[in-house]
């Protein structure tokens, strides 16, 4: 290697605070570049949860200053599990993410198995695909209300088209049996590609002798993809279903632009019905504890999935 | 390879499927494609039935998103000297006359301010991290890299209500630089994930001949391995860009005029009775634009980092 | 070269995220809803700046944001606004939070009188503890529910002689619940001018206040009470007893059988765009919103008409309007209070009037030339005689947003009944007196 700048600084600098730069253990040096991170995400992350825990015992209210802070123990907690209303919000939270994810995975793959037919220009069309999943989904959900409207709306203007329904007399967003729906299409909309890139990064994986072998064996298509397409591209599969499905149970950008939770209560999933609680009503410490129950079941429910997803893998 | 394999698709194949993925996508951009034309509608056009596919294209939803109008009466607008510019002659059209700028420009610079600023931490605070986690002994490593993943499952309006409360106590509530470390904080963990990857592919020989050479550690991590993970910086760097850019929780959370963004600001836009979709369908325009063009011109590298937590053993 | 820049902007970043939180000492902004009143003192208040030499900066956001955002942002101890025109039912938890500065000292120092605003808005818009000499708001903009109709449509002879034969009746402005409903159900997908048209543009919104002001209009005249005694917080029996039943089923009838389709969750916004795209016969709204209507060119001037909420059992309707507060994280308290004495000036009261804002001082409503200055000023006075609001308590935000929900769940999203819905309401109420230690 020539002498770089980099060079001269390093033979300039005196032996005695080189040996000091250079004693830094690799050790410090890996201190020095993780706690940053570390700290960070403590104080972001790990103290807010504490408090958090903390809260969810007291009557604490932020919008009141004044009132006087009560530990009042686990009652909190127990309202929230006898509140008939939070296992409704939990219903139609677990019907949108039944629903996403299972469409997602359908259309996902399909797709993925088709634009691993390697056709002419399969990767302009594929970045076409990806792209309502890199987008604002609180600016698109936003749109979404007025692609739903009756009468003038895109959407029912298509679906009258197909099926010679009224456009005006149906209202995605306002009825009860449609609303449901209405959020599991646009979150399909846009998330599906998504689920699309991973199996195609699992199907890029299968080496092609794999298939040469089988069709040595005369097995034919349709056994190939159940016993090495479908197996192969599993561990991925569920890899994406994961994904989905955390980010899912998060949801909330999205489905306050288009439905705010209405009618009724009808798509009021967890996320929203919280900041009701949190940042509406201000029941701070009610929501706390509403919240905590949600990290656990989330943490709880993907730690059970990963040992499964593991157990896949290794087989 | 060429020749003959068996396991090529046929070129009827390739056709079918070819055809059915176009077909998918088409579908898939037409939410985005009206967006983009309901804003050069007329906001009677906008609202037409059937919707209209062809129109006469107009600037009135532009004009609108960036300019605050009252309305004047006939006579009085009658008595005002002729439109200077042709976007006061649009307004005059409607009645009304320019009464300012709109917050849309404010609300912008705030989400390029916040989104910048944000992304240009997390990826140096991540690369730093994630070097260390590629080429040393840290302790409790595994656990660390877990911890650091698991930051993301907590739902953020979970996470928004004691971070609510301390920026209230450190009076960060509303500003840039809250908004900043608090994005920076939910992206690192993603930019560690995404470049340990990165530079676990970078042959550690390269380092290890800079050490025999006389480098220091700092030295051969700048000199050696930054420009070698250049790409891998590059597309993290766009993943934290875009959560910034389109993150809308927190900001409606923890904004309310100085710091916010567009996502929040965005579906508030109305105009006299009634959300002004040409209006709203501008400002996402101006807002998602980027990103598309973005996503299209590095695909290869977003591609890639979209599935590499995925693929990664 | 590349880290370099990025360093400077990040500088860049940081220093404005400090000096966006400085402002220059004579700027003021003022937080409202966006909406025609807004406007209208932007107006007015140029007259302030060229007097005081003071800039004003308006911070309005749309309603059905307006409340989230504005008490997130008073939580938050932020200073964005000045001057805030808080919704009426913020003031007691304005006042026990400490997020207004109480005026008393001043209106005294300044010698503004409370006596020269029509008490039922002193009553509404400034006081807390209710009913007590304790200021936190001037009154700003009074307000009430009222309704407006298509004049030029109830004037068409074969409209009238339709409307008899259906019904044995004249048609006319509605005397009665009852009969607004009937005139609403006789609009609703009648075929005027090769149009079809719908009966009532009414409120049905779920995700801020929009339903339950709408149903309450509806409640209050059918004999609904908050409390049996009033200060008591004894809700058995008034808020779900038969009176307050009916009231609520009346509300779902209208409703189901007399708004336009897919009327689902609508507020002031949406009730304006359909009476204005000549959608229905019939709309609700604020009267806020009457000097636009009344100005508009396709449905304003001789189309138009306007009558306060009608009564059944007896009169009430519902309240709007705002007073003007200074909040007190500002740092610029004394430019503010130079403000509100401008604003409560008679002569300045009487412009506000002129440009569309409702004025609340006597020497403005009083005035004998006031009843017939437009149109709907006389219904304004009816309507102000007989306001009800909802509960002003500082834990108003949770009660409104249960009954967002029981209502909303009932009448739009038909679970239940009217009995199941207000029963459960009682209980959510109870449960948040209980939390207050109220009850």
């Amino acid at each position: 290697m020539s002498a770089s700048p980099i060079d001269r600084v390093a033979k300039a600098t005196p032996p005695k605070l080189a040996r000091k730069i250079r004693g830094l253990s690799d050790r410090t040096i890996a201190w020095i570049f993780v706690a940053p991170s570390i700290f960070l995400l403590l104080a972001v992350n790990i103290f807010p949860l504490i408090w958090t825990i903390n809260l969810s015992f007291t009557n604490f209210k932020a919008n009141r200053p004044g009132r006087e802070i009560k530990y009042i123990g686990l009652r909190n907690y127990e309202r929230i599990l006898g509140d008939s209303d939070i296992w409704l919000t939990m219903q139609a939270t677990a019907h949108f993410l039944f629903w996403t994810i299972a469409l997602q995975v359908l259309i996902g793959f399909t797709l993925a198995w088709l634009i691993n037919r390697k056709f002419k220009g399969n990767d302009l069309w594929t970045t076409i695909i990806v792209l309502p999943m890199m987008l604002s989904p609180a600016v698109v959900g936003n749109f979404w209300t007025f692609l739903y409207q009756p009468q003038i709306g895109l959407f029912n203007y298509v679906v009258s088209f197909f099926s010679g329904v009224d456009p005006s007399s149906f209202s995605m967003l306002g009825e009860v049996s449609l609303a449901p729906w209405a959020i599991v299409i646009v979150d399909t909309w846009m998330w599906t590609p998504f689920v699309m890139l991973i199996c195609l990064a699992g199907l890029r994986s299968i080496p092609d002798y794999i298939y040469e072998a089988a069709a040595i064996d005369r097995a034919s298509k349709w056994r190939q993809f159940w016993t090495i397409t479908l197996p192969m591209v599993l561990p991925f599969l569920m890899l994406a279903v994961l994904f989905r499905g955390i980010e899912n149970f998060k949801m909330f950008d999205l489905v306050v632009q288009l439905t705010g939770g209405g009618p009724g209560s009808t798509t009021e999933l967890t996320s929203i019905n919280l900041k009701r609680e949190a940042f509406e009503k201000w029941r701070t410490g009610y929501a706390s504890a509403y919240a905590i129950i949600l990290f656990v079941t989330v943490f709880g429910l993907a730690s059970i999935y990963v040992k499964a997803l593991n157990k896949v893998k290794e087989r | 390879m060429s020749g003959y394999s068996i396991t090529d698709p046929t070129r009827r194949q390739k056709w079918i499927a070819g055809t059915l993925v176009v077909l998918y996508a088409l579908i898939t951009i037409m939410p985005l494609l009206w967006i983009f034309m309901t804003g050069f509608k007329s906001p009677v056009d906008a609202i037409a039935y059937p919707p209209k596919v062809t129109f006469q294209p107009t600037l009135e939803g532009y004009v609108n998103l960036f300019t605050t109008r009252t309305r004047v009466a006939p006579e009085q607008l009658a008595a005002l000297p002729p439109p200077e510019t042709w976007y006061e002659a649009i307004v005059r059209n409607r009645n009304m006359v320019i009464a300012g700028p709109s917050r849309y420009g404010q609300r912008f610079l705030n989400s390029v301010i916040i989104g910048f600023g944000s992304t240009f931490l997390s990826v140096f605070l991540g690369t730093l991290a994630a070097y260390a986690f590629s080429r040393f002994r840290v302790p409790l490593k595994d656990d660390l890299l877990f911890f650091i993943l698991s930051t993301r499952m907590m739902p953020p309006i979970a996470v928004a209500i004691p971070i609510f409360l301390m920026f209230r106590t450190l009076g960060l509530s509303d500003t840039h630089l809250g908004m900043i470390l608090l994005y920076t904080a939910v992206n690192i963990s993603l930019a560690v994930w995404l470049l340990k990857g990165f530079i676990d592919e970078i042959p550690r020989e390269y380092e290890e001949a800079a050490l025999i050479d006389g480098y220091t550690r700092f030295q051969a991590f700048y000199k050696v391995v930054l420009p070698q993970a250049a790409t891998g910086i590059a597309s993290t760097a766009i993943f934290c860009l875009v959560f910034a850019w389109n993150e809308y929780a927190f900001a409606v959370l923890l904004t309310s005029g100085n710091a916010q963004t567009a996502p929040p600001f965005i579906p508030t836009i109305i105009g006299v009775g009634g959300q002004d979709w040409p209006a709203v369908a501008a400002g996402a325009t101006i807002f998602l634009l980027p990103v598309m063009i973005f996503t299209i011109l590095l695909r290869k590298h977003l591609l890639r980092g979209i599935t590499f937590g995925a693929v990664r053993k | 070269m590349k880290t370099t820049r990025l360093l400077a902007a990040t500088a860049l970043t940081v220093a404005t995220g400090f000096s966006a939180t400085a402002v220059s000492a004579e700027e003021l902004t003022l937080c409202w809803a966006a909406w025609d009143p807004a406007n209208a003192l932007v107006e007015l208040s140029k007259d302030f700046e060229a007097k005081t030499g003071n800039t004003m900066k308006f911070e309005f956001v749309p309603w059905p944001n307006f409340a989230d955002r504005m008490l997130n942002e008073l939580n938050s101890g932020g200073k964005l606004c000045d001057l805030l025109i808080g919704d009426s039912q913020w003031i007691g938890g304005g006042a026990e939070n400490g997020h207004y500065v109480k005026l008393n000292d001043f209106f005294e120092k300044e010698g503004i009188s409370m006596d020269d605003f029509l008490p039922a808005t002193v009553y509404a818009y400034s006081t807390w503890p209710k009913g007590t000499p304790n200021y936190y708001a001037l009154p700003a903009m009074g307000d009430a529910n009222g309704w407006f109709y298509r004049k030029d449509w109830f004037e068409k002879p074969e409209i009238q002689a339709a409307y008899k034969e259906a019904t044995g009746q004249d048609l006319r402005e509605p005397q009665t619940q009852e009969e607004l409903l009937q005139i609403a159900q006789f609009f609703q997908g009648r075929e005027i001018d090769g149009k079809k048209r719908y009966g009532a543009a009414i409120f049905t919104e779920r995700g801020s206040e929009g339903i339950t002001m709408g149903a309450l209009g509806s409640l209050f005249t059918f004999g609904f009470k908050f409390e049996n005694t009033p200060g008591k917080y004894d809700m058995e029996g008034a808020v779900n007893g038969p009176d307050s039943v009916k009231g609520l089923e009346f509300y779902k009838t209208l409703y189901k059988t007399a708004t336009p389709p897919g009327y689902t969750d609508a507020y002031m916004e949406q009730s304006l765009d359909a009476f204005k795209s000549g959608q229905v016969a019939l709309g609700m709204n604020w009267f806020a919103f009457f000097p636009g209507l009344y100005s508009d060119p396709d449905i304003g001037g001789d189309k138009i008409g306007f009558f306060p909420n009608p009564p059944q059992k007896v009169a009430g309707s519902m309240l709007g309007g705002q007073g003007i507060s200074v909040v007190s994280y500002s740092d610029k308290k004394d430019a503010a209070l130079e403000y509100i004495k401008w604003f409560a000036q008679p002569e300045i009261q009487a412009q506000w009037w002129k440009l569309g804002g409702y004025s609340c001082r006597k020497s403005v409503l009083l005035d004998p030339s006031f009843k017939d200055s437009q149109p709907f000023a006389a219904d304004f006075l009816v309507a102000m005689g007989d306001v009800k609001d909802f509960w002003q308590e500082p834990a108003y935000a949770e009660l409104l947003l249960a009954m967002q929900k029981r209502l909303h769940d009932y009448v739009v999203a038909d679970k239940g009944t009217a009995q199941e819905a207000l029963d459960k309401l009682v209980e959510d109420w109870t449960e948040t007196f209980q939390d207050e230690g109220k009850l």
